[in-house]
């Protein structure tokens, strides 16, 4: 049997789009809701509840709906949406739920993106009230954006089946979206529901740009977008949503918001059942009672909770042969599953059919995100907005207003005054419209619940809970709204309580016998609408997740086999493994290479902060512990740079470039940290000070040649320049050419090598490299990566800042006093130099450990003990390992360690747990190679 | 829909008829516990139960628990670096571990487990470091590698392509997660049946002192007179610190939460990666509960920035490309306070009878038990128990400081 109307709504009957639900086929048009169609099929069960196992059927037409949870499982799998919000398409395969969805395990195809958009007046809601502020704020010049959830604009009118200014409402919209349309700086956007409001205009939405072509959805489009709106000023235009009455056995399916049922009537031309009672505490029903007459669904009987129906709408009914009770609520209704008869009082009616309408809750949601203070209606029952906020102004339904002409009223009020606002002054005024509505009294009664049977009374029907739920809550000794959402659960679901919370609160209200308008609503979080997280993410996946960066020589890197290792968002070369060779043999023949003859790596991700300005010098010389401004210009200097705490943060070396101006390198994992924390001290506590910074990592490639043969190569490379350690010495720097182009050559070292470090502008780092790849071939020379530079800088105790240390070790554990200055009257970290902690003799201290099985790999990260034999734990550790190589210089393990009172334990013998056993290891200095110095100069 | 033998929801625990009384003020306590979250519902029940302190107040400017007891994302678990740490951490674990039993209350403490994933070589340092450290201190953790962790929770991708490979995870099995409200709650209720008043919206406004002892607070609903106060109020401690002319070295930012809606068990135990920035474990009635990172910014203020979800969205889905039609249900916002070395300060404070717990910045929910029992130890003997004993406010001028920053940059 069909409950489809032969005419009517806004569907496409001569479409058949073929679909299943439950493992069964049917049909329906384009123009349906999933809902909808099923409901034009007779289907009203569509799920079960998620705690009691009860059937669940559809309440509301729209978002707001409690129950009708729905799995789609084809075109691809998506759990927990509304059959009310699924727009059909031919193939749509979906079935109902016991609350809980179900997650694909394959990948998600689509494709979301975001979008970024900048307007003037942001309406939400393309109702009579949202449609007449659209345009208003439009004629007058404004940036207007106008969204709406609906797949068209209309509203409430949508619903309904009314004529406005004496012609079809649909044809007075159809004007104000072609006004809008053709409207320069106009954007009008269907399908997307703003979810989130934050400060200073900022609004979120969703756009559901291709669900509904389902299978036909082009691949290359986006299927959501998330829009990021930055406004000046908001109408909230959100219309309101219709509140059931809580009573006896109020969760049957074929129990449905008297509202809902019209809109279904009116949009989708389909009938919700054959027999209907309606129960209802305001005048709206009587419409959706009249129209389902006229339709031909017998309405069996109007129970009016008011102790006196409308004498006009009562007329009406009588002269329809529907007979209307005041005085009367439902007391309980039967039925397998879908509702067969409703009890008013002592008379039991049988019906297919129970519409409800218990009045309106404005949708205040967006109002109250952007903090908007909320006041109690005590006439319609409900929140609303309680004050005009300078930005945000809430217009038409979302008011509490009923009356559509005074709902546009508000429309053209809220968007001429949100347009005055923004700087726009105003346009050609929008005539306002003229209902023949009949039902838009706001004279209802408030009616929370019917007493009855509390236990089987649904507060929220998506979480099974009832209103004994209510009151075990408030005897149990709860007060507040927000225990109660919590013990009972009401308001947590999927519906974030759309039609729940308020009678929630209510019934709290009644039970603690406090007004309502003392009672805090419950806070209004975003989203409005559920947002799947992939939207969220948007394009912000894979590769795009975060930006890979990498050097000008990477292409290089790639051909000649490196292994990269991902140090922040760098892309480093590990090693460079030779067929056959694993990490350790690549890095001992790296190792050997260098030390023996020539190598190079890529430094270029060395962070490289340009400091400009008069008092640049004493600027360093407040980050770091020693002095920078007795650096003179052409030479270089290592430095050590603390947090407050004294606890070393980055180090690095500074050049001095000129009288004014200083470049200064920082670990790569910690650049852009190093600048951030250059700003914060010259934005806050040091703004007197002429200093400018900016990050220069990315212009320049950088290559350390390093060995005892790195002399012989650059001076091939770079004719001009004077290599001897008489013209260039260490700690000194260079501009000169290399390999033909102009370079900066830094006689450095993080090996203990003869080394230099050329700087070219990075466009020209590839063509160096292969300048001196080529340049170095007769002596072999060899690129080396991240592993291999550890080792090298580990034989001679250099530690990593953030492997060697981690926030809890100062330079002088680190054996680095000499890097500490005792002249300077101040820098950062000075203070807690001088603090009882920093003094202690049992600091963790850096040292190097032996193995005394030269052959044994200590693990970094392995823990440092005293004795030769475990206790019970806890047991008392005295540092870790840091670094741990084979080393080819040495020609056996070694290992760098945090230790404790370490310095005074040079010669002791540790263990070290390893799996079962404790290796013993000999504590030595932290120089293991070429302690004298006697390789820095070749 | 076929209904289910078993509706999914309805193996859920109901809450017990009664919890508490609402009464007034008396004029005078023993002792005046300021803030109603876990921390000060669980000291005041120490207090009762274990010192027989019973004329005890807590006081609640809003509803019991409703700050960051009720925003947390519930996760429990010992695995911290520094001995500080896992001693007052793994005390609070194994107070977890017979809570349920000693409260009378379904807490639904679940030991599922928790995965630290590393991303970096540093990482793996850093995670090999931590659980060696946790094995000498008697708790229980191990180094798993890709595999490993894909055996633990095989919805993770460990994929070597993705932007920032799974290298490994260390693993605890006796972490968990509970139900933050019941575990409020259960600590409520009991404290009350023992005696403790609670009284809600009611707001600290003043604190005398008289020859450098604390006497009395003074609140929205009148002076009440006190022999000992507890400031258990998180960042609005250094509000309430302030009124005794103490500076607490706090920074409060605001960190974000959300949740799915309800899914079949994909989840089946708690991952945390600080590098990527995800923690989510699923709840038992099966909605994915997620952190969010930081807000940078400074403030009281119960909300984040949005992008910070966005950028939660997408690490989440880089670890878990199933979740990607999973939907957002609900988002909110918590303020962590976090002291400079990123760990609490629980103790004594220069006025006599004051007593200071805050600064558990991300780390608050998973230590409710153990601080409770610590704290109260601390006001009943006025003098700090050995777990908290680490956690005094002078580390910061002596320089003994706890350094969990490293061990937990986002922390949780």
């Amino acid at each position: 049997m069909t409950f489809r109307k032969p005419t009517g709504g806004e569907i496409d009957r001569h479409t058949l789009l073929r679909f299943t639900f439950n493992g069964v086929e049917y049909t329906g048009h384009p123009g349906d809701t999933l809902a909808s169609a099923l409901l034009a099929n007779g289907v009203h069960e569509i799920g079960s509840s998620v705690k009691l196992g009860r059937p669940r059927g559809i309440v509301a037409a729209g978002s707001e709906d409690p129950t009708s949870l729905v799995q789609i499982e084809a075109p691809f799998p998506e759990p927990m949406l509304l059959a009310t919000t699924v727009e059909l398409y031919d193939g749509l395969v979906a079935r109902g739920l016991a609350g809980q969805g179900r997650l694909a395990p394959e990948p998600d195809p689509a494709r979301y993106d975001a979008k970024h958009e900048h307007c003037d007046v942001l309406v939400v809601g393309a109702g009579p009230a949202g449609l007449v502020a659209a345009l208003t704020a439009a004629r007058s010049g404004a940036r207007v954006v106008l969204l709406d959830e609906q797949n068209q604009a209309g509203g409430a009118l949508l619903g309904v089946d009314e004529y406005l200014d004496d012609r079809p409402s649909a044809e007075w919209v159809g004007d104000i979206v072609a006004e809008l349309r053709t409207t320069p700086g106009v954007l009008v956007l269907e399908r997307t529901t703003a979810f989130g409001m934050y400060q200073d205009g900022f609004v979120l939405a969703l756009q559901k740009r291709t669900d509904h072509l389902g299978f036909a959805a082009p691949a290359g489009v986006a299927r959501q977008r998330v829009w990021r709106i930055r406004t000046k000023q908001t109408v909230l235009a959100t219309g309101a949503h219709e509140r059931p009455v809580v009573f006896a056995d109020n969760d049957r399916p074929g129990i449905m918001l008297a509202s809902s049922a019209r809109t279904f009537l009116h949009r989708y031309g389909v009938l919700p059942g054959s027999r209907a009672v309606v129960f209802t505490t305001n005048d709206s029903a009587y419409c959706a009672a009249i129209d389902l007459a006229e339709s031909g669904v017998d309405i069996a009987l109007i129970a009016d909770a008011r102790p006196d129906a409308p004498a006009r709408l009562a007329t009406e009914c009588a002269a329809r042969g529907i007979e209307v009770r005041a005085g009367q609520v439902v007391t309980g209704t039967e039925g397998p599953g879908r509702v067969t008869a409703v009890s008013i009082g002592d008379t039991r009616i049988e019906c297919d059919t129970l519409l409800v309408s218990g009045g309106w809750n404005p949708v205040v949601s967006l109002f109250s995100q952007a903090r908007g203070k909320l006041r109690y209606d005590t006439e319609l029952g409900a929140f609303v907005p309680g004050e005009e906020l300078d930005t945000v102004r809430a217009a038409g339904s979302a008011t509490g207003e009923l009356d559509l002409n005074a709902c546009a009223r508000q429309g053209r009020e809220a968007g001429s005054a949100a347009a005055a606002a923004a700087g726009f002054t105003p346009g050609g005024q929008v005539p306002l419209p003229v209902s023949d509505s009949r039902c838009t009294s706001r004279s209802g009664l408030v009616v929370w619940r019917v007493p009855g049977a509390d236990d089987a009374s649904f507060v929220d029907l998506q979480r099974d809970s009832t209103v004994a739920d209510v009151l075990r809550a408030t005897g149990a000794g709860l007060r507040s709204l927000e225990h109660i959402k919590r013990y009972t659960t009401i308001g947590t679901a999927h519906d974030q309580g759309k039609t729940s919370g308020m009678i929630a609160a209510g019934i709290v209200a009644e039970a603690l016998g406090v007004e309502l308008a003392e009672q805090r609503p419950t806070t209004f979080r975003p989203p409005y609408t559920s947002v799947s997280f992939a939207a969220l993410a948007g394009r912000d996946r894979g590769e795009l997740h975060d930006p890979v960066r990498v050097t000008a020589i990477h292409p290089w890197h790639v051909a000649n086999g490196a292994l990269f290792e991902d140090v922040g968002q760098w892309k480093r070369p590990w090693y460079y493994p030779k067929p056959g060779e694993d990490l350790h043999t690549a890095v001992l023949r790296e190792c050997r290479a260098t030390r023996e003859s020539v190598g190079m790596m890529d430094g270029s991700t060395l962070g490289k902060i340009d400091v400009q300005g008069r008092d640049a010098g004493r600027f360093l010389d407040m980050l770091y512990t020693n002095m920078m401004s007795t650096l003179k210009v052409g030479r270089i200097r290592y430095g050590v740079m603390c947090g407050v705490d004294g606890m070393v943060i980055d180090d690095g070396t500074v050049i001095r470039v000129g009288e004014e101006r200083y470049l200064v390198t920082t670990t790569t994992g910690n650049a852009a940290k190093i600048l951030d924390w250059m700003e914060e001290w010259l934005q806050t506590e040091w703004p007197h000070l002429d200093v400018h910074c900016a990050s220069v990592t990315e212009h320049w490639a950088t290559i350390p040649l390093v060995g005892p043969r790195s002399r012989d190569v650059l001076a091939a490379v770079a004719p001009d320049l004077d290599v001897s350690n008489e013209a260039f010495e260490f700690m000194t720097w260079h501009d000169t050419h290399v390999a033909g182009v102009p370079a900066r050559v830094c006689r450095i070292s993080f090996s203990g090598e003869l080394a230099y470090e050329i700087n070219v502008t990075a466009w020209y780092g590839l063509a160096v490299w292969e300048a001196l790849m080529a340049a170095g071939e007769k002596y072999g020379i060899t690129p080396y990566g991240t592993e291999t530079m550890h080792v090298l800088r580990a034989e001679k105790g250099y530690p990593i800042i953030g492997q060697e240390t981690d926030a809890t070790v100062t330079p002088q554990d680190l054996g680095m006093s000499w890097a500490v200055s005792k002249k300077k009257p101040d820098f950062i970290g000075k203070r807690s130099f001088a603090r009882v902690e920093n003094n202690r003799t049992d600091r963790k201290q850096l040292v190097g450990l032996l193995p005394v099985d030269p052959t044994v790999l200590l693990p970094e990260g392995s823990q440092i003990v005293e004795t030769d034999r475990l206790p019970e734990p806890p047991v008392r550790m005295l540092g870790h390992v840091t670094s741990s190589y084979p080393s080819a210089a040495l020609g056996r393990t070694f290992a760098l360690a945090l230790v404790r009172s370490g310095h005074e334990r040079i010669g002791e013998t540790l263990y070290v747990p390893y799996e079962d056993s404790l290796v013993p290891v000999t504590v030595t200095d932290s120089v293991l190679y070429d302690k004298e110095g006697a390789r820095r100069d070749g | 829909m076929t209904s289910p033998a078993q509706p999914p929801g309805a193996h859920l625990p109901e809450h017990p008829d009664f919890l508490w009384d609402n009464p007034e003020p008396k004029a005078s306590y023993d002792v005046v516990v300021v803030g109603g979250g876990g921390h000060g519902l669980a000291t005041a029940y120490y207090l009762a139960k274990v010192h027989g302190i019973t004329n005890v107040a807590v006081l609640e400017k809003g509803w019991l628990a409703g700050g960051n007891m009720a925003r947390n994302t519930t996760i429990i678990r010992s695995n911290y670096l520094w001995d500080e740490s896992s001693g007052i951490y793994e005390h609070s674990l194994k107070l977890w571990e017979g809570l349920e039993e000693d409260l009378g209350y379904p807490i639904l403490f679940d030991q599922r487990g928790v995965l630290n994933l590393a991303h970096s070589l540093q990482d793996v340092r850093d995670s090999v470091r931590r659980v060696n450290a946790n094995r000498l201190n008697g708790i229980d953790a191990e180094w798993v590698d890709p595999a490993g962790v894909k055996e633990i929770c095989p919805i993770v991708n460990i994929s070597p392509d993705v932007r920032y490979p799974v290298l490994g995870a260390t693993y605890q099995p006796r972490a968990g997660i509970a139900k933050h409200d019941y575990v409020a709650w259960g600590y409520a209720r009991a404290a009350h049946a023992m005696g403790v008043d609670l009284i809600q919206n009611c707001e600290v406004t003043g604190l005398e002192t008289s020859g450098g002892r604390i006497t009395a607070v003074q609140t929205s609903r009148g002076r009440i007179a006190a022999g000992k106060v507890a400031l258990c109020a998180a960042g609005h401690s250094s509000v309430l610190a302030k009124m005794a002319g103490i500076r607490l070295p706090l920074a409060s930012h605001p960190l974000q939460a959300l949740v799915s809606e309800l899914l079949e068990p994909v989840h089946p135990t708690v991952v945390m990666s600080n590098a990527v920035h995800v923690y989510v474990s699923q709840a038992h009635k099966g909605e994915l509960v997620m952190g969010a990172g930081i807000d940078s910014y400074n403030g009281y203020g119960q909300r984040g920035s949005f992008h910070i979800i966005e950028q939660q969205m997408s690490a989440a889905l880089e670890l878990f490309p199933v979740f990607a039609r999973a939907h957002l249900l609900r988002t909110w916002a918590g303020i962590v306070d976090v002291s400079p070395d990123a760990s609490p300060i629980v103790g004594l404070t220069p006025v006599g009878g004051l007593y200071l717990n805050c600064g558990w910045g991300t780390g608050g929910f998973k230590a409710t038990p153990g601080v409770g029992d610590c704290f109260a130890h601390t006001i009943a003997h006025d003098k700090p128990h050995p777990f908290n004993e680490p956690f005094t406010l002078e580390r910061f001028t002596t320089g003994a400081l706890v350094d969990e920053h490293g061990a937990a940059a986002v922390a949780h």
